[in-house]
């Protein structure tokens, strides 16, 4: 092994631009901080979250990397190890960090900063970046090391054989319940962006027969042509949101306008379907065109972000920090800020695929800092782009469109009342004219985060490229991107807890083995309507319940992503002590112990807190006494609502206290093994892959070091990498090899 | 300075964007695995394209419990 020594003396050039970096996001964070009673731009915002990633990821992740993970260089990965060209295969690092990019990117990043805008610009913002530095990168890069030393384990199976049987069962238990929660609220963003919109709902429906176009293409006409494949998909998509505004205006409009609840029963007939349906047809070739349009959408955003520099306009702080009153999630910024933002800052489910599906690709252990941390930074600042895109509109329409109508009233006049009340003042002109230009019907209470993201984007995007003719397109295609990718992670889960309740039903019994067969129809079609009806069942329920809808739901899918994210860092802090890297166990167990005493307290009021629109018990309690005195409280409007009321609100606290007990049991599990570990090191057994040597040579950052470059030139491979003197013609004579 | 100097960059950029789109989308597993039957042994039966790319699929997307296809949120 080539060692490099541990300290080397700093050159007086990189202290000065590390320096210049760090004063960069410092003036960022003062200018977004201390600006009051002007606009701000959102120039500050870039160079807050760009100067922050910088210093984050050059000195943290490189100290996580060296000292705490100890990466080997000299030991091979599964994918080298392992290698059969299909799942597992080394892969050039900038490709998969491509690939794991588009992975863990999705709806999340870009609902939760919308919503936590309620609270100003500066919490938001904050907690992404901070929180992404030292938990959400933290956690999704110790896991991909840890799989990687594990042949790619997933995280459920790494939790069942390092912690044991009750903590492992219990882990796959939370994960089955928060990936239901997960698919309700994707859904009911979905429903809240297509009700009452033909051009949304047409537009959005055409993806189907696109994609079932592109499966058949790809099965039968030209095998593997995906690239060419995406590019006639794509192609196909902008028409469908060019004639969304054709049907919008014709004879066609109405039977392409739909209620919220037609919409449910759409979803779950095309989830149900998607879920048994062989997936060359629907899932892969959607799969394409929803990573294609994910990362298009953001590289481009974040062009137009950089060249605009729009100006912020929400506030840095708004009062419902503090109160906790606000319209669109109640309760105040501990801890509800923190639980928003899920993606973006921490998410649980970026673990499922730092573990499984990237440690199987990845050419070197130490590229885990590169892909892990880096991927993850990059997540964030897209959750950045979208709080900014969420404070580029005038806060009266923000909160017009995010504040439920038991709120602020199904007229323009009421809501514009109700908002001006709280201090932002907006006229039904302006709302109305807001709709219009994007060839809506109305944009009150369009909740749920996409709408909102929409109307943000299409600003931005109108003043980058086409002007104001181009807003209501920009807005339709945002609500296209966003409702293509939901969709997409909603036939993808749905099959995901088919398979999980298939094994869990064939263990409860020998009579119900077969359930174990994948491709026993029976047990296809019975698990697949269970999964289907959970979250059809939950999504219905949030659509018909008064007081339902996004601000009841999204806390819970918040705390559920960030109780997954703590049993991942639990998960990890046990590998730290058992793998004998206590003295550095802090980086892990910091965050678990933040994201543990935001999710719990979180938990804890969303079941027993007194006031009735953060605690579901309260609530209960407050519309059982309605029914029984005979009156109609807020919201209901008649005897049948409150019924469902009060049903829903008991649902939800059980669900909300199931879950952070289930995580517990993990949590006591993982302490019973550290401590024994910590008492009895002797008695500890790693489930590690042994060490086999690595005869790959790759650098391990995206632009090769000066050394890796010798290294390289004397292996005779290009920039990508590989094994020398394999006559690997293919991998060293591609294009850019020779650059 | 040539016409062809002048070209230069842009032409490596471009072949770059096109191996990038190749890689990032797997277009190239199919001759990547037959260079690889054939180093080994130059008389290998190679697997049809079409039939290769079924294997593909079943392999990445059959199974998703790895949490593949979901990590996302």
């Amino acid at each position: 092994m080539r060692t490099t020594p541990l300290r080397q003396r700093p050159r007086a050039g990189s202290i000065a631009i590390w320096t210049v970096v760090a004063a960069v996001g410092a003036l960022g964070w003062s200018m977004l901080a201390l600006a009051r009673g002007e606009e701000v731009s959102a120039a500050w915002m870039v160079a807050a979250a760009l100067g922050t990633y910088a210093i984050g990821y050059r000195f943290y992740s490189k100290f996580i990397a060296r000292r705490v993970l100890r990466v080997d260089g000299t030991r091979a990965t599964p994918a080298e190890r392992m290698a059969d060209g299909l799942d597992y295969h080394a892969t050039d690092r900038r490709v998969l960090l491509g690939h794991h990019f588009a992975g863990i990117s999705g709806a999340g990043p870009l609902v939760g900063p919308v919503l936590a805008a309620q609270m100003g610009y500066l919490p938001g913002t904050i907690w992404i970046i901070v929180g992404v530095i030292f938990a959400g990168a933290v956690q999704d890069m110790v896991v991909l090391f840890f799989s990687t030393r594990r042949d790619g384990k997933s995280l459920g199976q790494i939790a069942r054989e390092e912690i044991g049987l009750v903590g492992g069962v219990a882990a796959v238990l939370a994960i089955f319940s928060i990936m239901i929660i997960i698919l309700a609220v994707l859904a009911l963003i979905v429903v809240n962006a297509l009700a009452e919109s033909p051009w949304g709902t047409f537009s959005v429906g055409l993806t189907i027969p696109i994609a079932l176009f592109m499966g058949v293409y790809l099965r039968y006409l030209r095998p593997g042509r995906i690239a060419e494949v995406t590019v006639i998909g794509v192609a196909l998509l902008l028409l469908a949101i060019v004639s969304g505004r054709w049907v919008a205006n014709s004879g066609l409009a109405e039977a392409f306008t739909l209620s919220p609840g037609s919409l449910v029963g759409w979803l779950v007939i095309y989830g149900f379907a998607a879920s048994v349906a062989p997936v060359w047809l629907l899932l892969v070739p959607r799969d394409y065109l929803s990573t294609f349009m994910k990362v298009g959408t953001i590289g481009l955003l974040a062009l137009a972000i950089v060249v605009t520099l729009p100006t912020l306009r929400m506030e840095a702080v708004t009062d419902f920090a503090s109160n906790g009153d606000g319209p669109v999630f109640a309760g105040s910024l501990f801890p509800f800020v923190f639980i928003t933002i899920a993606c973006g800052a921490l998410s649980g489910f970026h673990s499922l695929i730092s573990s499984g599906t990237t440690p199987k690709m990845i050419q070197k252990e130490t590229q885990v800092r590169t892909i892990g941390y880096g991927a993850m930074l990059m997540e964030s600042s897209v959750a950045v782009m979208a709080i900014t895109a969420a404070c580029v509109l005038d806060p009266g329409t923000y909160f017009a469109m995010n504040a439920p109508p038991a709120v602020i009233g199904d007229t323009l006049q009421a809501a514009s009342e109700t908002i001006t009340s709280w201090g932002f003042s907006v006229t039904p002109d302006q709302l109305a004219a807001a709709a219009a230009s994007v060839e809506e019907e109305s944009l009150l209470s369009r909740t749920g985060g996409a709408p909102t993201l929409a109307l943000g984007l299409a600003a931005i995007f109108a003043d980058f490229l086409g002007g104001d003719g181009m807003t209501s397109f920009w807005y339709h295609f945002a609500i296209m991107f966003e409702a293509l990718f939901i969709l997409t992670a909603i036939d993808a889960g749905t099959r995901v807890g088919r398979f999980i309740l298939q094994d869990a039903l064939a263990s409860l019994h020998p009579r119900l083995g077969r359930f174990r067969e994948t491709n026993w129809l029976p047990g296809v079609w019975i698990s697949s309507a269970i999964v289907v009806s959970l979250w059809g069942y939950l999504l219905w329920v949030g659509v018909h319940d008064p007081l339902g809808g996004i601000n009841t739901l999204y806390p819970i899918f918040g705390i559920s992503n960030q109780l997954l994210g703590a049993v991942a860092l639990a998960v990890c802090t046990v590998l730290l002590v058992k793998s004998g890297r206590l003295k550095h166990v802090w980086v892990t167990l910091l965050p678990l112990t933040w994201v543990s005493v935001i999710t719990l307290t979180a938990s804890w009021q969303k079941v027993f807190s007194g006031d009735p629109a953060v605690g579901f018990l309260a609530r209960r309690d407050l519309y059982q006494d309605g029914i029984d005195a005979g009156q109609l409280l807020t919201g209901a409007r008649d005897m049948d609502d409150m019924r469902t009321i009060v049903s829903t609100a008991t649902l939800d606290a059980a669900l909300s206290a199931v879950l952070a007990l289930l995580v517990l049991v993990v949590f006591a599990d993982a302490l019973r093994v550290c401590v024994k570990a910590v008492r009895r090191p002797g008695s500890v057994t790693l489930a590690e892959a042994p060490y086999v040597e690595s005869r790959i040579v790759a650098p391990a950052g995206l632009i090769a070091t000066k050394e890796e470059r010798a290294e390289l030139a004397a292996a005779g491979l290009g920039a990508g990498g590989g094994i020398p003197r394999q006559a690997d013609g293919e991998r060293a004579g591609t294009a850019e090899a020779r650059e | 300075m040539t016409r062809h100097a002048a070209t230069a960059a842009p032409r490596r950029a471009l072949a770059w964007l096109r191996w990038y789109v190749t890689e990032f989308t797997g277009e190239n597993a199919y001759a990547r695995h037959v260079a690889e039957l054939r180093h080994a042994d130059p008389d290998a039966e190679v697997p049809s394209r079409r039939a290769f790319e079924r294997r593909r699929v079943e392999a990445r997307y059959g199974d998703p419990r790895d949490g593949g296809g979901l990590g996302c949120c």
